[in-house]
């Protein structure tokens, strides 16, 4: 039929134009306003890199890369441990399998507003878990992090852990499902333990799941925006800023729109670093097998 | 596997469980408290007295910034947000998918690589930009302004979602329906349709969630008038006039939460099918 020839292409084209527009023509625009002079409104007189400068030298944004760093490193490695770990103890035959699952992931549901005001309640120094174990006897206990500058940021690596280790846990546990189990019955006939054959042979397969989890929980590192918010705002001071924050922060509540720009971009590129290789050594690993 | 080794791995597994439900518990309990008790009682007992009073604060009166109307005005925003944005960008993600896998062109490839992008972005990258061509077109600080901004960068993934399952349909099925005459809207209908079920729970699940628990672009775009739950109750929980209502806050928090708790509760299987679907996205 002579429509068939071209209504697909039509059916695409509205996509594709929002796609080129709104993604690739804003990427564009938000780098060309990194190099102007807008400060309240966007002014496209030609700065070069005085942006750029402007927020490498601000205190503030090295605060927000660090935060971000700390906060990312932290909370890629602990959420994939204890998923890998959960994920490992339920492919043991667990009676209850499904219903621990369901528990595990249920925080996945959640928006990090949720998570962060409930965090926020149960870590507050006052009324909350502080409280709880003095009460238990431990009358010197104290938990103050989320009002200390210097420990904030783990307060954000604790209620985003709890929000996505079961998300990393369900990858690995379907990472696991997939494993050929005639190779774990040839190695228990080679009188290997469990945790060996874990260590040597399961775990080393998953490699392709070790790319995904790590990509992923990457990706909600960079963005977060609102667990932040919710928990801390930033705070106490700018303790906990990260990019995002910054970002939103010079872009819409101080009228500096060509730092909040150069600070977007300069999210871009970091997500673009971690996941160019990422990707790259993936594709490179899974060609190889 | 020794007995030991198994009550310890027990342990551990219960152990977990319950450190994941007790925020919950503790949400939960604390919304059903009066201040007093919260006060003298502990973080994790069960209230004496439960009283839904912090519920219909919450909903109808707590203040979060100048209004003083409670949750409900948000809900309901977040409510006619939602829908509409889920259905448009699942429906046009079909239609994607479906040319994507069936209707291949010199090119298409490229295209829904170049399309991926949009999955990978941070979003802090178009923020600007989308602001000004808000404004320009009308459409900020509106409801209708928040549907199209979720529409549009909800598209990615829906195509992916689509794309990645309607590859596995064999081509002869296509084959054999075109050359029994069906056109491309027939197909769509009567071949595509039918076995697409589980694809839209998937997806229009992955899509609720996402758009409902959105912070950034309710907070970037949204008016007094057209914000969504999430950002109501950052507000609410900010907004303090004198005492800290902590039980109105906790029950403010299981109110925004509601919903997609709901979804995961009744379609919890599906849920989990799109987040490791949307985890293969690369």
């Amino acid at each position: 039929m002579q429509a068939d020839r071209w209504l697909p292409k039509l059916i695409l084209s509205p996509t594709l134009a929002a796609s080129l527009f709104f993604v690739y023509g804003f990427i564009l625009i938000t780098i060309a306003l990194s190099f102007t002079e807008s400060r309240l409104l966007p002014n496209w007189e030609w700065a070069g890199f005085e942006r750029y400068a402007e927020l490498f030298d601000n205190e503030r944004w090295w605060t927000s890369a660090q935060n971000l760093a700390i906060f990312g490193v932290l909370f890629i490695a602990v959420s994939m441990a204890l998923g890998l770990l959960l994920a490992i103890f339920l492919d043991q035959k667990i009676r209850g399998e499904g219903f621990l699952r369901a528990i595990y992931l249920y925080p996945m549901a959640l928006s990090f507003i949720v998570t962060g005001t409930a965090w926020k309640w149960i870590l507050n120094p006052g009324l909350g878990l502080e409280k709880l174990v003095q009460s238990w006897g431990f009358t010197s206990f104290t938990f103050d992090w989320l009002v200390d500058p210097d420990k904030a940021i783990y307060t954000v690596v604790i209620a985003g852990v709890w929000q996505s280790a079961g998300f990393a846990m369900a990858l690995f546990l379907a990472g696991l499902r997939g494993v050929d189990s005639e190779i774990i019955k040839a190695a228990q006939v080679d009188g290997a333990s469990m945790p060996t054959i874990y260590r040597r042979i399961i775990v080393p397969t998953l490699r392709p799941v070790f790319f995904s989890v790590t990509l992923i929980l990457a990706h909600i590192a960079i963005k977060s925006f609102d667990l932040v918010m919710a928990l801390t705002g930033g705070g106490p001071g700018t303790a906990t800023d990260v990019p995002a924050i910054f970002m939103y922060q010079f872009s819409f509540s101080r009228g500096q729109l060509g730092v909040g720009a150069a600070s977007a971009v300069m999210m871009l590129m970091t997500v673009i670093a971690i996941m160019v290789p990422l990707m790259y050594a993936e594709t490179k690993s899974a060609n190889a097998r | 596997m020794s007995k030991l080794s198994r009550a310890c791995i027990y342990a551990v597994l219960i152990l977990a469980a319950l450190y994941t439900l007790a925020p919950l518990w503790v949400m939960v309990a604390t919304s059903l408290k009066s201040l007093d008790e919260i006060r003298e009682g502990s973080l994790i007992a069960a209230p004496l007295a439960p009283s839904l009073s912090s519920w219909g604060k919450a909903w109808s009166s707590a203040c979060s910034g100048v209004r003083c109307e409670g949750l409900q005005p948000f809900f309901w925003n977040s409510l006619i947000m939602t829908i509409p944005a889920v259905l448009i960008s699942t429906f046009v993600g079909a239609l994607n998918g479906y040319v994507l896998t069936q209707w291949r062109f010199r090119g298409s490839e490229v295209l829904f690589t170049a399309l991926l992008v949009g999955c990978f972005i941070p979003f802090q990258v178009v923020l600007l930009p989308m602001a000004r061509t808000l404004g320009a077109i009308g459409l900020s600080d509106s409801v209708i302004g928040l549907i199209f901004v979720h529409v549009v960068y909800g598209l990615a993934f829906t195509t992916l979602f689509f794309r990645n399952y309607y590859v596995s349909i064999p081509a002869d099925l296509m084959k054999a329906a075109r050359v029994d005459g069906a056109g491309f809207f027939t197909i769509f209908w009567r071949i595509l349709m039918p076995i697409s079920g589980p694809i839209f729970v998937v997806c229009i699940i992955w899509q609720f969630t996402q758009i409902w628990n959105d912070f950034l672009f309710g907070v970037a775009f949204a008016g007094s008038d057209s914000q969504p739950i999430t950002v109501a109750l950052n507000n609410l929980v900010r907004t303090s006039t004198g005492v800290k209502e902590y039980n109105v806050d906790m029950a403010a928090a299981i109110i925004a939460a509601l919903p997609t708790l709901f979804v995961y509760i009744v379609a919890g299987k599906y849920f989990v099918r799109g987040l490791t679907a949307g985890a293969v996205k690369g």
